[in-house]
């Protein structure tokens, strides 16, 4: 292990933890540009993060250790997550601990405590939010997977550095298995991250709620870790995106600083244009009824297993 | 990644797509999004065809290519367009089985597929030879829409991107079959949809919808 | 010649009779091109029996004893179910259950019909038999539609649909066959599928894909062939269409199907080493055999009793052509052309009785003997003839089946046996109170002309006593030919 290794370790946490905020705001700037809004300011989620830190904790009476450990957990699971998504750099000294079937799981842990937590205290809204968040997720996992699984049988290996490692250097060649998984990894990430089709981040209404519902009780420091969570989720969940589908500009192999100091702005352009993205994607389509989840996550599966199929169909 | 030619990635593209496109004839009530879908099927056959053609220099693909177009690109769904509008049929009612039990069972019929395909492919000498798999899950396919579809209209598209799939098979295995035989298949196929414009307005003209729980009176009687 | 003169003749009647419109003269046009069609099978098969085996038209058209018996049945029963129809369709007409229009429509596309049947049988090219197959089921179509009633609608569709799905998957089966031929051939193009090419290199064939093409020629065309479980189309479509096409469709078509079967089993059998199309058409054959002569006793319908008996007797010929050996498939041979004769001489006389009664339900016919004796002789002896009574010939194939069964596969036997006791007694009990039944109907003033009833009676009844020495070396030839076993 060389140093460089560690210093891209602790760099890509680091960016991920300091740009998280940002791409959010990113988005809302996009989003509200999009439907001829006057944007908020980019740096508008750290003021609140820096808001809700200073302001005094309240917990409902009833709660148990659970509830307050809760952010805790799943923001510290969102940074290790962040440690080892290759976004800047393949050579991770952490990635030897967790391949991407791991991240998947760390994922999961972080989901199991934060529906714990919303059910914890009792109110109605935290355990509708709860349920609608596990169904999202058990439609949601098997996709993920499956998406991962078409990058690991191109690369065979299942680490994610690896993949990217071996995408980046192939042929940029016309591959449908990938595409049709890209398809799939989108509509993932839209489920997961309570975007537009699937949740409204914007609103409070109890009809369409999820993320939001979830985290009705909390306040203060413990809102802001949740909060930051979700938006390091985002981050996270994009990453992996340019990690499978667009892995230019990543340092591979045996890289120096230099290559670093690309994969900085590289990475900096690709975060600009997928905020666009996604902000255009959230404007030109409509939230569903929460019955349609599961068919829009059933389009991702069957997207992902036919990426699957046509990999193993035609290259068997 | 494996190093293949363009061309050969392209014929890979238009397989992918053909097997997509089953799925999403599948899911899909509409019945004229139904006819439009198959539309778009046969252009991608066509485009393969032409493709194939252009890598292999077969000169009788060109002519099937062209084939596939003015047929089921162009006047088949022109045809079916028509009739949808004379008979005023759209939606298909709720299918037999739910959308994604049927997604479900499509996925696993491609896996059989697969598995059925490969003692094909491995005596098949085409490099498009990889592709059979796909056209054996499209033959499977439109069959499962078939059973799976009350509407007359549906099931008539079934029966034709079933063709399709058989046509793409005879394409990815031996590069076409010879003239006579696609020619004859072709004329088969153009008469079969004639006779069912037909047919379509005997049914209606004696129902007034085709619906076909109406033709379900010859059973076995007790 | 002969073949283009064979061929020549329907595809003329056809465009003759659909441009001529409803002409009064229509039926003995009809008639009369069906004479001449017969009259050059019979010329086609004497030069087969003069010169043996013929390859024609750039080697697109090949005949061997083999076809050329079913081209001349095919012929012979196409002349005589037009000679029937002549008659029987100016009453429906008077009837009002036609209209002339749909009276050109049905001339038309019976010539269109025999004319497919006879390419299919004559083609050398194994994809030029699929095509002819799929039009004879676009041709048919039509006709089982053709009194526009709810249930013949529906039986038209089904027919449609599950023909039309049976023989796409035979097309596939005819790809994999193309495609491993294409392998041992080594020639691209139109050779490939040639019947006579592929059986030259039959044992050179891939395996693997030939027993899969097998499979899939085998449900498409076991589908046209009845075969149970892909039969449900073919008692509807019997029962509802007008009576000559149910006499074709039960004396020929199925013929014409089965025999694109047992041409694939040839090619089949000389690459595989295994016994799996014999095994297929055994299974296949004795599943039919039982469940039709079961299903048989549920039937009220006259010509719907008569379909499940078609499909009884094609299990029995599949089931022969499964066991294989010159004498299986001598009388398999024998068995489709005695079937063929005797159901439609029974769809002739079913059709007299029910137009007579206005109805096609069994309870409501009674007493055809006094009301015209020669539709209830005729009835009687047909049933008894199909029935397997000695001395008609059905007797004899059957017999010789049984036989060869008893010494090859012995644990069917037994199992025929009882189908046929069950069909036996299920037909027979339905057609006894049919013919000596109790009536109150007044006798008719005139006999119906059923000349071809008891023409083809006649035949049956001779081949179950004397099978001319040509016909038998014919059959010898042809059974040879087919092999296996």
């Amino acid at each position: 292990m060389k140093a460089i290794d560690w210093i891209t370790q602790v760099l890509e946490m680091a960016v991920a933890l300091a740009a998280a905020p940002a791409f959010l705001g990113w988005l809302n700037q996009c989003r509200a540009w999009l439907q001829n809004r006057r944007a908020p300011s980019l740096w508008l989620p750290y003021r609140n993060l820096r808001k809700l830190f200073h302001k005094e904790a309240v917990i409902a009476e009833n709660a148990s250790p659970l509830f307050r450990v809760a952010p805790y957990v799943v923001f510290g699971t969102m940074v290790l997550a962040a440690g080892i998504i290759p976004s800047m750099g393949t050579r991770l000294p952490l990635v030897v601990s967790a391949d991407a079937i791991a991240l998947v799981g760390l994922f999961a842990a972080a989901r199991m405590f934060m529906t714990l937590a919303a059910m914890d205290v009792g109110t109605a809204f935290g355990t509708l939010g709860a349920r609608r968040e596990m169904m999202v997720g058990f439609l949601a996992e098997p996709a993920l997977l499956m998406v991962i699984f078409v990058a690991s049988l191109i690369s065979s290996s299942t680490a994610l550095p690896v993949i990217t490692g071996h995408l980046a250097s192939g042929h940029l060649g016309l591959s449908p298995s990938l595409a049709f998984s890209a398809v799939a990894f989108i509509l993932v990430l839209l489920a997961e991250n309570a975007r537009i089709p699937v949740d409204n981040p914007a609103t409070h209404l109890e009809l369409t709620m999820i993320h939001e519902a979830m985290v009705l009780e909390y306040s203060a420091r413990h809102l802001a870790l949740m909060e930051w969570a979700a938006q390091l989720k985002l981050f996270n969940y994009v990453c992996i995106g340019f990690a499978l589908f667009f892995p230019w500009g990543v340092a591979v192999g045996r890289f120096g600083p230099e290559q670093l100091l690309v994969a900085i702005p590289a990475l900096a352009v690709k975060l600009a244009a997928a905020g666009f993205a996604l902000a255009l994607i959230e404007t030109i389509s409509a939230k569903m009824r929460v019955m349609r989840i599961p068919e829009f996550l059933g389009t991702a599966f069957l997207f992902a297993v036919l990426g699957l199929l046509v990999h193993v169909l035609l290259r068997a | 990644m494996t190093h293949l030619p363009l061309g050969q990635q392209l014929l890979d593209t238009c397989a992918a797509l053909l097997l997509l496109l089953s799925f999403a004839m599948l899911s899909q009530r509409r019945v004229v999004t139904l006819v439009n879908l198959y539309a778009v099927q046969g252009a991608v056959l066509a485009a393969a065809t032409l493709l194939l053609a252009w890598r292999t220099g077969e000169e009788h693909l060109y002519v099937s290519a062209a084939l596939t177009l003015v047929l089921k690109v162009a006047f088949l769904p022109w045809l079916l367009h028509r009739l949808i509008r004379r008979l005023g049929v759209y939606w298909d009612t709720e299918p037999l089985l739910k959308v994604s039990g049927t997604m479900l069972v499509g996925l696993v019929i491609v896996v059989f597929a697969f598995s059925l395909a490969q003692p094909i492919t491995r005596l098949a000498s085409t490099d498009t030879r990889s592709a059979i798999g796909i056209a054996v899950s499209v033959v499977l396919l439109a069959f499962l829409m078939m059973i799976t579809r009350r509407k007359a209209m549906s099931q008539v598209v079934g029966f034709l991107s079933m063709e399709n799939g058989v046509f793409f098979g005879a394409m990815s295995a031996s590069y076409g079959m010879p003239m006579v035989v696609e020619l004859g298949v072709a004329l088969d196929v153009l008469v079969a949809v004639l006779v069912l414009g037909v047919f379509f307005f005997q049914i209606r003209e004696r129902f007034d919808s085709l619906d076909l729980h109406h033709l379900e009176t010859l059973k076995e009687r007790d | 010649m002969e073949l283009a003169l064979l061929l020549g003749f329907p595809v003329l009647g056809a465009a003759l009779l659909g441009l001529t419109g409803a002409h009064r003269r229509a039926p003995e046009i009809n008639a009369a091109l069906s004479l001449a069609t017969f009259l050059a099978s019979c010329a086609l098969t004497v030069q087969v029996i003069r010169h043996g085996n013929l390859l024609l038209g750039d080697e697109q058209f090949f005949i061997d004893p083999f076809n050329v018996f079913l081209v001349a049945l095919t012929a012979f029963v196409g002349l005589t179910t037009a000679l029937f129809s002549r008659p029987y369709m100016r009453v429906e007409l008077e009837h009002g259950r036609l209209t002339p229009g749909r009276l050109r429509l049905y001339h038309s596309m019976y010539q269109l019909f025999m004319f497919t049947m006879l390419l299919a049988l004559t083609t050398n090219n194994m994809g030029l038999m699929w095509v002819a197959m799929e039009g004879a089921t676009l041709s048919t179509v039509l006709l089982v539609t053709l009194y526009r009633t709810p249930e013949s609608l529906e039986a038209g569709w089904k027919y449609f649909i599950l023909c039309g799905v049976g023989i796409a998957q035979a097309l596939f089966g005819t790809i994999l066959l193309y495609v491993a031929a294409e392998k041992a051939l080594g020639a691209q193009g139109v050779t490939a599928l040639l019947w006579t090419h592929l059986d030259a290199v039959k044992t050179q064939l891939e395996p693997t894909v030939l027993a899969l093409a097998f499979v899939f020629l085998l449900i498409g065309y076991g589908t046209k062939v009845g075969l149970v479980p892909l039969h449900s189309w073919l008692p509807d479509a019997h029962a509802e269409g007008p009576t000559p096409i149910s006499a074709v469709l039960s004396g020929l078509l199925l013929n014409v199907a089965l025999y694109a079967v047992v041409r694939s089993k040839v090619l089949v059998e000389g690459s595989l080493h295994s016994r799996l199309p014999s095994v297929l058409l055994m299974g296949f054959g004795l599943v039919s055999v039982v469940l039709a002569s079961l299903l048989l006793w549920r039937q009220r319908d006259i010509k719907r009793l008569f379909a499940y008996s078609s499909i009884e007797h094609m299990g029995i010929a599949t089931f022969a052509f499964g066991m294989g050996g010159p004498i299986a498939n001598f009388a398999a041979l024998l068995h489709m052309t005695v079937h063929s004769l005797t159901k439609s001489s029974i769809f002739f006389t079913a059709g007299h009785a029910s137009q007579k009664a206005g109805t096609q339900v069994m309870e409501h016919i009674r007493g055809l003997i006094t009301l015209s004796p020669t539709v209830g002789w005729g009835l009687m002896l047909g049933s008894l003839a199909i029935l397997g009574v000695p001395p008609f010939g059905v007797f004899t194939s059957e017999f010789l089946i049984l036989t060869t069964a008893m010494r090859e596969q012995p644990w069917a036997t037994p199992i025929l046996l009882a189908a046929l006791a069950v069909a036996f007694a299920g037909i027979f009990s339905k057609v006894q109170p049919m013919v000596f039944g109790e009536t109150n109907g007044r006798r008719l003033p005139h006999a119906p002309a059923l000349l071809p009833v008891f023409a083809h009676l006649a035949i049956v009844l001779m081949l179950g006593l004397y099978i001319p020495p040509y016909l038998a070396h014919w059959y010898r030839a042809a059974a040879h030919l087919i092999g296996g076993g």
